[in-house]
């Protein structure tokens, strides 16, 4: 059962994301993008990991991939059909991208020692395990983080606004 | 276990936090024409956190806490007041600039403050997703900087490719990091080390070369350079300035936590050895045959940073205290010759508009301040007695010399050697150029001081190292034991 739900979400994510690189309609491939991120999200709940899942549908496929379409729609002028413009370069990103996976499929599955837990997980990765950890071992780079947040704001802002020489 | 509290110990970090924060407050409650005290306000705050920094690092509580997963370390102080310095120096000599934006300067320097904290927690980092963090949060900033003018459209440009490549080299961190993580299930330097055990699989080397990569990017390691001259000569002076000298130095103590903790085992030493030798050797050459032809000092720097690199690299490959020193050694002196050598560059570009070496002609006679602090500073870079270079890479070539890797040493001399040419060129525009009809370039206040500091410094360096490294070989005793 696992393994069948596994593979149609597994084949859907590669196939949407497949979708993102081809459409030529910039919007098709945002919508693209939120099948991928969904998927992926359905992959850790097999992996009983409910919370990032949560965390990967609210974050990823609600927030960003809705904001890639909006801000095609606040900038794009003329016709939206042909807007994901044909890239010249495609056949050798293609052939990096393939000789990237062959040797990572290759390497993965040459390794014998991978660290596979013996029985499936089946506790933990709720909100309250990860808050413990947040706020004890990885305090630091919890609060890190929200510096960095503040510091994507205000970059946002400077950027967007535009700073202008003075006279 | 030493009694200690964390807050003491972080005190630098969380002061770096707050000042960030006070700046971009401060920037938006004063008027506008009460904005010029905003430069002397965060070279003080900074002075005195560095100040405190380098009382930490003699006399401070040295600890490691939430299991090890944070290091305060001499290593990790020596570096703090590496960045802090730097920091400082960028500042100063950024005054001219900041004059020149009609708005955001308090965000200016906020975010060259929450820069400094990114590499300090990178410095500090005893795992990879702390040590990933503080580096977003240094290159996110640095995103930012880049790209800081909208008018100036090298440097919008300059801001999308540093972005995009940025982002590349950082998926390409994570990929290793993950790998890491599943080969050991840890993301601890330590006890990634005793999980990778003995043998090097060819995941475990996929891991390493994705790590290198990712890292060698910050570092502008060959093959990973690209991106280099075209974003120091779009950023602005400042910005490019301490891309150059600080975020180098934030990855290199990066690189040499995960180098000789994470990666220390015997099997990987042959395989990353071959790899560290070959990559430190390129960007060596490269670095400094293509420094020669160019045209603008800006790349001209940013090739002569690349062989900087390479020099660096060199102290790793040695593997042992006394290589450690070494790039810790010439990592700071690093700071203050390529500091004055962008004050000048910086200072030049602003009254005359231009980059061009053949715009510093007869610089000598209408600055004469400017012409020999530049000129010192590229002595040192080009590692000339009596000045602080030549001691730096007397450290760093004799360590790898005493490891045993002969090769690698000589070829660095070559490479010193030629880079003389190029530095002396720029030299010889500056003293015997004739410079009609450009104006003459008056240096005063916090530049001036910026230019005479690294000057006194690179040379008292040079002719006494004795203090800087002591405390660079503690720090190094500090890591290796």
């Amino acid at each position: 059962m696992g393994t069948v739900v596994f593979f149609i979400f597994a084949i859907m994510a590669i196939a949407a994301a497949w979708g993102v690189v081809t459409s030529k309609n910039i919007v098709h491939s945002a919508l693209y993008l939120v099948l991928c991120f969904s998927g992926v999200a359905v992959l850790y709940v097999l992996m009983n990991a409910d919370f990032l899942a949560a965390v990967q549908l609210l974050i990823y496929t609600g927030a960003v991939a809705i904001m890639i379409v909006f801000a095609v729609m606040l900038t794009l002028r003329g016709d939206i059909s042909v807007s994901n413009t044909e890239n010249r370069h495609w056949g050798w990103g293609a052939l990096v991208a393939a000789l990237v996976f062959i040797i990572m499929a290759l390497v993965i599955l040459a390794n014998p020692d991978w660290r596979i837990l013996a029985t499936p997980w089946t506790s933990g990765g709720s909100a309250e395990d990860l808050s413990l950890l947040l706020l004890t071992r990885f305090m630091i780079p919890f609060e890190a983080a929200a510096v960095l947040l503040t510091v994507a704001l205000v970059g946002a802002v400077v950027l967007a606004k535009g700073v202008k020489e003075s006279k | 276990m030493v009694d200690f509290n964390i807050a003491t110990v972080l005190t630098p970090e969380i002061a770096m936090a707050a000042l960030a924060l006070i700046l971009l407050a401060i920037g938006l409650l004063i008027p506008p024409g009460a904005r010029k005290g905003m430069m002397p306000l965060t070279a003080f705050s900074l002075l005195g956190v560095l100040g405190y920094t380098l009382f930490d690092f003699f006399h401070g509580t040295k600890a490691l806490f939430l299991d090890g997963l944070y290091l305060h370390d001499q290593f990790a102080v020596y570096f703090k007041v590496l960045f802090l310095a730097a920091a400082l120096l960028v500042v100063l000599s950024s005054g001219g600039y900041v004059q020149k934006l009609a708005e955001h300067r308090g965000e200016f320097y906020s975010l060259i403050m929450t820069a400094t904290l990114g590499m300090m927690i990178m410095a500090g980092a005893g795992e990879l997703i702390t040590m990933y963090i503080g580096l977003e949060l240094m290159t996110i900033s640095f995103y930012i900087l880049v790209a800081y003018l909208s008018d100036d459209a090298r440097s919008s440009e300059a801001g999308i490719k540093y972005l995009v490549l940025g982002a590349t080299s950082s998926a390409i961190l994570l990929y290793g990091i993950s790998l890491v993580y599943g080969l050991t299930g840890s993301t601890q330097y330590t006890e990634i080390a005793s999980g990778l055990g003995a043998n090097l699989s060819p995941a475990s080397f996929l891991a390493t070369v994705f790590l290198l990569a990712g890292l060698g990017f910050k570092i502008s390691l060959v093959p990973f350079h690209l991106w280099a001259p075209d974003i120091y000569e779009g950023a602005p002076t400042p910005v490019t300035a301490f891309l150059a000298i600080a975020s180098k130095a934030a990855a290199f103590a990066v690189l040499i936590r995960v180098y000789l903790l994470m990666m220390n085992s015997q099997a990987f030493s042959g395989t990353g050895q071959t790899l560290l030798v070959v990559l430190a050797a390129l960007t060596m050459i490269l670095g400094n045959l293509i420094a020669i032809p160019q045209t603008n000092i800006k790349r001209l720097l940013a090739y002569s940073s690349i062989a900087q690199a390479g020099y660096l690299m060199v102290g790793i490959i040695a593997e042992s205290v006394a290589g450690v020193k070494g790039v810790l050694f010439y990592a700071m002196i690093y700071v203050f010759a390529n500091m004055g050598a962008f004050a000048v560059a910086t200072h030049v570009s602003e009254k005359q508009g231009s980059d061009q070496i053949k715009d510093f002609a007869g610089l000598a006679r209408r600055s004469p301040l400017a012409a020999v602090v530049m000129t010192a500073s590229l002595l040192s870079l080009a590692g000339i007695p009596p000045l602080a270079g030549f001691v730096g890479k007397f450290y760093l070539f004799s360590a790898v010399m005493d490891s045993g890797y002969t090769a690698i040493a000589y070829i660095g001399f070559v490479m010193s050697m030629v880079s003389v040419y190029y530095y002396l060129s720029v030299v010889k525009v500056m003293f015997l150029g004739e410079g009609e009809g450009l104006p003459d370039i008056p240096v005063h206040g916090a530049v001036k001081f910026t230019m005479v500091f690294t000057m006194l410094i690179t040379l008292a360096i040079g002719i006494y190292p004795t203090p800087l490294a002591q405390m660079a070989a503690a720090a190094a005793q500090s890591l290796i034991k």
